[in-house]
């Protein structure tokens, strides 16, 4: 049994918050190089120009990345051998993103009440926090600022099993021509396939963890992968929704099995600035 | 070859908004209005109560952003542009009352595209995602009106060289449409 200090969970997921909002990852400044030697649209070359100056600036004018900072989305995988001391493991993730948006000056979203008085809490509390237990002794953090912009436009399809994988294809299509420019495009496309209506929905969202690029592991789910990237390409929509052959940078599928009756695909888009770091304790 | 950025000083004549055409790219300067959701509801029921708004809305632009906390010494912390689809429920009714400009991301409702023909409005975008470059285009910014709304509150912002792109022109030209029409594929 190992003990961890839940004050070092804290700690962690403050400077998480921070690192994310600030530094773009590489995988993603790669991709929009990438995206740029693509476009053909000359505005949207600039526009992509842009996204990787932004991305060089923001450090340099210690000012985030973007205005929204998001929901904090906390992922953490608790290896079982693993005992929390210094008090609640929850309480220590709530108080890691109080002060990190605090210190790090990002602004606060969140509102108490989503349907009556929508006070926000002043703080960016509660974040959004999935647990799950996993083999051995280690903690993995990993934190997503997740912009408002893209996170509506996520769409849950209950599909037929006869709709297969055309169905899936024409659900992740739909939903990012229908984001069109609200998503700050160009998005990755993260796709849960199987389980039941919220697991479908949390792996899509877990998919966006994935370096931006990565194929899925199993050949099949990758070729999948491919096809609706180039479909996605072909609508048209480009950076910012303006126009343009890049409209996503990759689309990431994870899948799990499911009931006979049944075929979920959830559909959660990342906007071209996916900001999310992790660490392993 | 590239097009030229367009240089244009704030508040734009009404031939200059006639003038402008969906796709011109523009480096606006002068003083512009930042607000956002909650601020949108508090103008439409101040309208609705006969009250004056904060912001007098023929001379102005409206810029659809709420900003990250502002580091002391700084100007304004980060300031792209917010989804302006959801302003679409108050901007018919902002349009009868006067304003001409308006600025955020994203496509707008199909009511919002027949108020900017009807009146010869203008809808703008800027870089959405980018809001560090942005804030370094921004010279000041205070609170102008409801501060109890914090990132939502109503800003007086000057900016230097804001690019813009225009997005729908005041015939209803919609960049959202043609611009993807153009590289779609089959």
């Amino acid at each position: 049994m190992r003990e961890i200090q839940t004050s070092v969970i804290a700690q962690t997921v403050a400077r998480l918050a921070e690192e994310a909002n600030y530094e773009l990852g590489s995988d993603i400044q790669v991709a929009l190089g990438r995206a740029k030697d693509a476009e053909k649209s000359p505005l949207g070359r600039e526009i992509l120009d842009s996204f990787a100056e932004n991305a060089h600036r923001a450090p340099e004018l210690r000012r985030p990345l973007c205005q929204d900072t998001g929901v904090a989305v906390v992922f953490l995988d608790i290896g079982q051998d693993v005992h929390f001391t210094g008090g609640d493991l929850e309480a220590a993730v709530v108080e890691g993103v109080r002060s990190g948006y605090q210190k790090g000056f990002l602004r606060k979203s969140m509102v108490a009440e989503p349907f009556t008085g929508r006070k926000n809490t002043g703080d960016n509390t509660p974040p959004v926090i999935h647990y799950r237990l996993v083999p051995g002794h280690q903690v993995k953090i990993s934190l997503m600022a997740k912009g408002s912009g893209a996170e509506n436009m996520s769409r849950l399809f209950m599909l037929k099993p006869a709709d297969s994988r055309d169905g899936v294809i024409d659900a992740a299509v739909t939903t990012v021509e229908e984001a069109g420019g609200k998503a700050c495009p160009p998005v990755i496309v993260g796709i849960g396939i199987g389980g039941t209506a919220e697991a479908s929905m949390l792996q899509a969202k877990r998919s966006l963890l994935r370096k931006v690029g990565q194929p899925s592991a199993e050949a099949e789910t990758a070729a999948l992968e491919q096809e609706i990237l180039s479909r996605v390409n072909r609508l048209g929509i480009g950076p910012l929704g303006l126009g343009g052959t890049v409209t996503a940078m990759a689309v990431h599928i994870e899948s799990l099995p499911c009931h006979i009756a049944s075929l979920p695909v959830a559909v959660n888009l990342q906007c071209h600035s996916a900001r999310h770091r992790e660490v392993l304790l | 070859m590239k097009q030229p950025w367009r240089e244009l000083v704030l508040p734009l004549s009404a031939d200059t908004i006639a003038g402008l055409k969906a796709g011109d790219k523009l480096m606006l300067s002068g003083t512009i209005y930042a607000a956002r959701d909650a601020a949108h509801k508090r103008f439409i029921e101040a309208l609705d109560r006969g009250e004056r708004l904060p912001v007098d809305l023929g001379d102005s632009l409206i810029y659809y952003m709420g900003p990250t906390p502002t580091r002391p010494g700084d100007v304004i912390g980060s300031c792209g542009p917010t989804t302006s689809a959801r302003m679409d429920k108050y901007t018919p009714r902002l349009i009868v009352e006067g304003l001409r400009l308006m600025m955020g991301k994203g496509n707008r409702s199909p009511e919002v595209v027949a108020a900017i023909r009807e009146y010869g409005a203008v809808y703008l975008v800027t870089l959405g995602g980018a809001g560090a470059l942005l804030s370094a285009r921004v010279k000041s910014a205070e609170i102008l009106a409801y501060p109890e709304l914090e990132a939502e509150a109503v800003l007086k912002m000057e900016i230097e060289r804001f690019p813009v792109i225009v997005a729908i022109d005041g015939q209803g030209n919609d960049l959202f449409k043609t611009g993807p029409e153009q590289y779609r594929k089959a």
